[in-house]
């Protein structure tokens, strides 16, 4: 469950300050399917970059499943990171030198777990997201559906209990990106908490939950 | 993450960054191989030298008249007097005292050695019977003086000048003229080439006291002494230097100098001058060391959006410095490998090309070159991966 009260994110740029975000009151539930959806500028990348632990608002509260993780220290965020959350990323961030199923590996190892169930694991998400003849293939010989597919592998193989996609069609065609998203929606039938921020009207309109942002604000939040 | 894990997937990163790694680990293997042939050069030399000195006899012991004294020289000068001569009695002597093996007092001049139409300029020793076994000197024909034969006019010749002068190879038994007197050849000495810049093969050896009235002189230039036992050396040494202040008024007026002594001193200056070889060496991997810092600067930057997305990914700081560490020591420990196996290879080509020269390079100079370059690697990579885990990770992200 995430809660966001009165979050301010401030950027200075010379003498002009931004509100990326401007006083944010959100609730999510565990399991909800969101859209942020809202004009290039008006703080969704930052939104879910707070929600995700990667950023820190200059003012707010945040609490993350009953425990307020506004003021962790960074070690902390990045545990909390690793299990609880999973990011999806428009232009995929795979490790290009790593295999397929090494980059969906990556953070098992970061999680300490041992090689032998590593590889069980792996070989089952590859299966999962229908990659099983890629493995062995490095990000540059896959095609952007492939590569996107190995993001989300990689994203959910901890199991997060919060999946957040920064416009994961965006890089894709439609055909394509409607596939990553029909996978998205798997996830999120499966129990995951998913919020995706897409430009996409038609993309957006499948989530159960649309909130619109406008200059750092939510000017709407329709279930 | 775990060591292991750490370790393999840094060496993915350095073994896929080919070019940049060969360039590091090329910079870092030439500064070990420098340590390891310089070290092996120094030390080469110390051997040589050392072997060299040691091949002159064992257990020496050598008297030189006058006080070797680092200030105000003889301490008699001041009062007119000269030093007193170290002469054939003093010798004699000391070749009676218990823990003397051996003696031989030794003259050395130069005089014209002619035999038929020849006639050459030659240095003479003049010594005794014992010259040959405390000198480990060797003879190819004849005899070497008679023991007892001091007042017999023999003469001993190096095998170049023997060659020169009897070319049919007949020497012993010749008459020869050695500056106003004849002497007949009683033996040859076997070739021995150079040593300690003294070339035995050139030499003529005839009896002491002929020596000494040929050059018109009393004293001797030096007294070799051989020692029972290299536990003897020291006591022999004390009693020499009390038996000749004794036969010198109480006077202190010789110095008593043993091989080992000399010996440590060669050793000792030599080891620091590999040392110092060493440590200049040590310098190259210096530089080694700041060109590792700036490569994995450029890498940092190039990897920047990885770092963010092992950021996001849940990555701590500490995981992240340690996969910059771990890459920096896999290219270090790659170079100094490396680098050992060229420096031995050098070694041995100096070994090959100069066989005289024991060039092996020292294990401790190996191990203290790859340690060095290990070193220098993680301390160069500090740094970097310090700024590493410091970047933001939305902005790493975004490559910025
Ligand atoms: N690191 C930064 N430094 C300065 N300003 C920033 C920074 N990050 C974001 N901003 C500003 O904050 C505001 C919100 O940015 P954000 O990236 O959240 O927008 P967005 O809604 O994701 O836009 P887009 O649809 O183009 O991705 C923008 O005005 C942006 O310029
Ligand atoms: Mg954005």
């Amino acid at each position: 469950m995430i809660r966001l009260s009165a979050i301010t994110r401030l950027f200075r740029m010379g003498d002009q300050e931004v509100r990326a975000l401007n006083g944010i009151d959100l609730d999510i539930a565990s399991g909800e399917y969101v859209s942020i959806m809202g004009p290039s500028g008006s703080g969704k990348s930052t939104l879910l970059n707070v929600i995700g632990l990667l950023d820190r608002p200059d003012s707010g509260r945040y609490e993350l499943d009953g425990t307020d993780v506004t003021d962790l220290s960074e070690t902390e965020r990045a545990r909390v990171r690793r299990e609880k959350i999973g990011f999806v990323f428009q232009s995929f961030h795979l490790v290009p030198r790593l295999t397929a199923a090494e980059n969906i590996e990556l953070p098992l190892m970061l999680e300490g777990v041992d090689p032998a169930e590593r590889k069980a694991r792996v070989d089952a998400a590859l299966d999962a997201f229908d990659l099983g003849d890629r493995a062995r293939h490095r990000p540059p010989e896959l095609s952007g559906g492939q590569r996107q597919r190995v993001a989300i592998a990689r994203a959910t193989i901890l199991r997060p209990t919060a999946l957040l996609a920064d416009e994961p069609t965006g890089n894709l065609d439609h055909r394509i990106g409607a596939e990553v998203m029909a996978l998205l929606e798997g996830l999120h039938h499966a129990g995951t908490t998913l919020i995706v921020v897409t430009h996409d009207r038609e993309l957006g309109a499948r989530a159960h939950r649309h909130i619109a942002m406008r200059d750092g604000e939510i000017v709407a939040d329709e279930k | 993450m775990t060591l292991r894990d750490t370790l393999a997937l840094s060496f993915r990163t350095v073994a896929s960054y080919r070019t940049r790694s060969l360039l590091i680990v090329l910079a870092m293997a030439l500064g070990v191989a420098a340590v390891v042939v310089l070290t092996a050069l120094g030390d080469g030399a110390r051997r040589y030298v050392v072997g060299q000195f040691s091949s002159l006899g064992s257990n020496l012991i050598f008297v030189l008249p006058g006080r070797a004294e680092t200030s105000g020289g003889f301490p008699g000068a001041a009062l007119g007097q000269t030093p007193r001569d170290l002469t054939l009695e003093d010798a004699r002597f000391i070749g009676r005292l218990p823990q003397v093996r051996r003696m031989a007092p030794l003259n050395v001049g130069e005089a014209e050695l002619t035999y038929g139409g020849r006639l050459r300029e030659v240095t003479v020793l003049g010594s005794t019977a014992e010259l040959l076994p405390i000198r480990n000197m060797r003879l190819s024909q004849g005899s070497f003086l008679a023991s007892g034969s001091e007042r017999s006019a023999q003469i001993v010749l190096g095998s170049t000048l023997a060659r020169e002068f009897f070319p049919d190879g007949e020497a012993v038994g010749r008459r020869v003229r050695l500056g106003d007197n004849r002497f007949r050849v009683s033996g040859v000495l076997a070739p021995q080439g150079e040593a300690m810049g003294f070339n035995s093969d050139e030499i003529a050896i005839i009896p002491v006291d002929y020596a000494q009235e040929m050059f018109n002189t009393n004293s001797l230039f030096r007294i070799l002494i051989e020692a029972r036992s290299r536990s003897g050396i020291e006591p022999a040494k004390a009693a020499i230097s009390h038996l000749l202040k004794q036969r010198h008024e109480g006077e202190e007026d010789v110095t008593v100098i043993t091989q080992d002594a000399i010996l440590a001193t060669f050793d000792r200056i030599l080891r620091a001058l590999t040392l110092g070889v060493a440590g200049i060496a040590a310098i190259s991997l210096a530089v080694a060391g700041i060109l590792v810092m700036n490569v994995m600067l450029v890498a940092v930057a190039q990897r920047t959006a990885e770092i963010g997305l092992l950021k996001a990914l849940g990555a701590p700081a500490a995981d992240i410095r340690r996969l910059f560490f771990a890459e920096a020591l896999w290219l270090s420990l790659a170079g100094g490998a490396i680098g050992y196996v060229l420096g031995n290879a050098g070694a041995w080509a100096i070994r090959l090309a100069y066989p005289q020269l024991p060039a092996w390079p020292p294990a401790w100079a190996s191990a203290a070159g790859i340690a060095t370059a290990v070193a220098t690697g993680i301390i160069a990579s500090l740094l970097p991966a310090a700024r590493a885990a410091r970047l933001d990770p939305v902005l790493a992200l975004s490559g910025k």
